[in-house]
C-alpha cells in the first residue's frame, strides 16, 4: 500500500520564491535563510517522495470572492503556475496524480469531509514556493503534486481541529490506496506575520517556537487553539498555520522531529520549516544539522 | 452604486472577540460584503489584458466596477489603509500594489504610517513585537 513517509511544515513567502527565481540567495539578506534550509533540501533529495500533497492556500489567484471553497482538492493532470499580477512564476508546471487524487476525493467525502473537487486550479506562490524551498530549481518537479487548497483568507478559516482531523482522514485514504507510492505531505504558510493594517509587520517568535513544539508533542492540544488567538498572537495572516495541522494529522501520533529552521525576517514574515517522520519508522537520513 | 455604508464598525452584527485587536481588519463576512466590488476590481488585475486596459484608461476601467465614491477615491489616491477600512483585503489590494510596482514592505510602511526604510529596518530588527500590540487598550492614550 501507499505510505505517508513524512510531513514538512514550511512558510510559503513570495519573496523567497523571487529570491530563488532571481538568484539572490547569496546576497547578505538572503544567505542566512538559505543556509538554514539547505539541510531540508538535502533531506528531500534523499527522501525522494513519489508524491507530495501540498496543503496551501490560494491568495486571490485561482479563487476570488465569487467562490470560496473551504477545502479544494486538485485532481487535474497538470497544474499551471498562476499569474498573480506579475505574470506567472517561471517554475515548472506541477504534474498531478489524478488516480490517487480521485481516490483521496472519494475517500475523504465518504469519510464525511465534504471537499470541493478542482479539475482546473492554477497554483500560486502558496504551492509553488514550498516546492522551490524543498527542490530549488529543477527542470521539472521531481514528484507528482496533489494540491489541497484551504481557505484562510475569508474569515472564518476551518478550525485547527477540523484541519487536524482532515489530516487523519487523508492518512486513512493513503493507507487504503493499493499503489506503492511514497507520499510526503507539506503543510504550508505562516509563521507569525501580519501584512495588513497599522499593525503590519507583527512577528511573534515565542508563539512560532511554541507552535512547533506543540505540533510535535501535543497536536491535539494545539488543534484547540481558536482563531482569535492566532489573529492576536501570530498576526492576521498567521492564521495560515492551521494548515500545518492537516500535515500533522496525517502522521502517526508519535513523530520524530528531524529538522527545524526558523528565520526572521523574510520580507514581512517570520519563516519556519520543520520536518517530521513517523517515530516508528527508521530515519530516512543521517541526522541533519545546519551548516556552520 | 453600492447601498452599503462604507463605515467601519458595522452595526448589523454582534461584536466579535477579535474586534479589540488593534490595527487589524479581520476579513469577515461583513467586511467582505462591503468590499466585494473593490476586491473584485483588484482581482481583475491578475489578467494581463485587464492590466493593460487599466493602465490605458484608469477611470474608464474603474467604471466597470460597482464601487462607492469613497472606495473609488481610495483606489485612485492609493490610500492602502483606507482601502482596508472600506472592505479591502490585503491579498486583493496588493494586486493593485503589484500593478504599481510596489513591494509588500512599501505597502506595509504606508499602512502603518512609517517610511519604507523604517519599516524594513523594523523587520530586520525582528519585526513588530506582539507585546504592547495585542489589545486596542494598549494603543489608546499613547
Ligand atoms: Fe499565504
Amino acid at each position: 500500500m501507499a505510505e505517508i513517509i513524512a510531513g514538512v511544515g514550511t512558510s510559503h513567502v513570495p519573496a523567497v520564491g523571487a529570491a530563488i527565481d532571481h538568484a539572490k540567495g547569496d546576497q547578505p539578506y538572503w544567505a542566512p535563510f538559505f543556509d538554514k534550509i539547505a539541510p531540508a533540501r538535502e533531506w528531500m533529495a534523499q527522501a525522494k517522495p513519489d508524491v507530495c500533497i501540498v496543503v496551501f492556500n490560494d491568495h486571490a489567484s485561482a479563487f476570488s470572492l465569487e467562490l470560496i471553497p473551504t477545502f479544494a482538492l486538485g485532481v487535474a493532470q497538470t497544474f499551471q503556475p498562476a499569474d498573480e499580477g506579475y505574470g506567472p512564476r517561471g517554475v515548472p508546471a506541477a504534474e498531478g496524480h489524478p488516480q490517487l487524487a480521485w481516490h483521496l476525493a472519494e475517500s475523504l467525502i465518504l469519510d464525511e469531509f465534504d471537499i470541493t473537487i478542482a479539475n482546473k486550479m492554477p497554483i500560486d506562490h502558496g504551492c509553488t514556493v514550498p516546492l522551490s524551498v524543498m527542490y530549488d530549481q529543477p527542470e521539472a518537479w521531481p514528484c507528482k503534486v496533489i494540491p489541497l487548497c484551504v481557505n484562510v483568507i475569508q474569515y472564518p478559516a476551518p478550525t485547527g481541529n477540523r484541519c487536524y482531523n482532515l489530516g487523519k482522514a487523508i492518512r486513512r485514504a493513503i493507507d487504503s490506496w493499493p499503489g506503492d507510492e511514497r507520499v510526503a505531505i507539506l503543510g504550508t504558510g505562516g509563521m507569525s506575520h501580519q501584512l495588513q493594517g497599522e499593525r503590519a509587520g507583527l512577528v511573534n517568535v515565542d508563539f512560532d517556537l511554541a507552535f512547533m513544539d506543540r505540533l510535535v508533542s501535543d497536536p491535539a492540544g494545539q488543534a484547540q487553539v481558536d482563531h482569535t488567538e492566532y489573529l492576536r498572537e501570530a498576526g492576521s495572516e498567521g492564521i495560515e498555520l492551521v494548515m500545518w495541522l492537516i500535515m500533522r494529522g496525517a502522521l502517526d501520533e508519535q513523530v520524530r522531529e528531524v529538522y527545524r529552521a526558523h528565520h526572521v525576517p523574510t520580507s514581512n514574515t517570520s519563516n519556519g520549516l520543520i520536518i517530521l517522520e513517523n517515530a516508528a519508522n527508521d530515519p530516512i537520513t543521517a541526522p541533519l544539522t545546519e551548516a556552520a | 452604486m453600492n447601498a452599503d455604508s462604507p463605515e467601519r464598525a458595522p452595526s448589523d452584527r454582534e461584536p466579535r472577540e477579535y474586534d479589540d485587536i488593534p490595527g487589524t481588519y479581520v476579513f469577515d463576512g461583513q467586511h467582505s460584503r462591503l468590499g466585494y466590488a473593490l476586491n473584485m476590481f483588484c482581482m481583475s488585475l491578475n489578467e494581463a489584458d485587464n492590466r493593460d486596459a487599466f493602465a490605458a484608461d484608469p477611470g474608464g476601467y474603474l467604471d466597470r466596477f460597482d464601487l462607492t465614491a469613497e472606495q473609488r477615491a481610495a483606489i485612485e489616491e492609493r490610500k492602502w489603509l483606507e482601502m482596508l477600512q472600506l472592505g479591502g483585503n490585503i491579498y486583493y489590494t496588493f494586486k493593485l500594489a503589484i500593478f504599481d510596482g510596489l513591494s509588500m514592505q512599501q505597502v506595509g510602511a504606508s499602512m502603518s504610517g512609517v517610511t519604507f526604510e523604517e519599516f524594513s529596518q523594523m523587520m530586520i530588527d525582528g519585526g513588530r513585537s506582539a507585546d504592547g500590540n495585542r489589545y486596542q487598550h494598549e494603543w489608546d492614550g499613547n
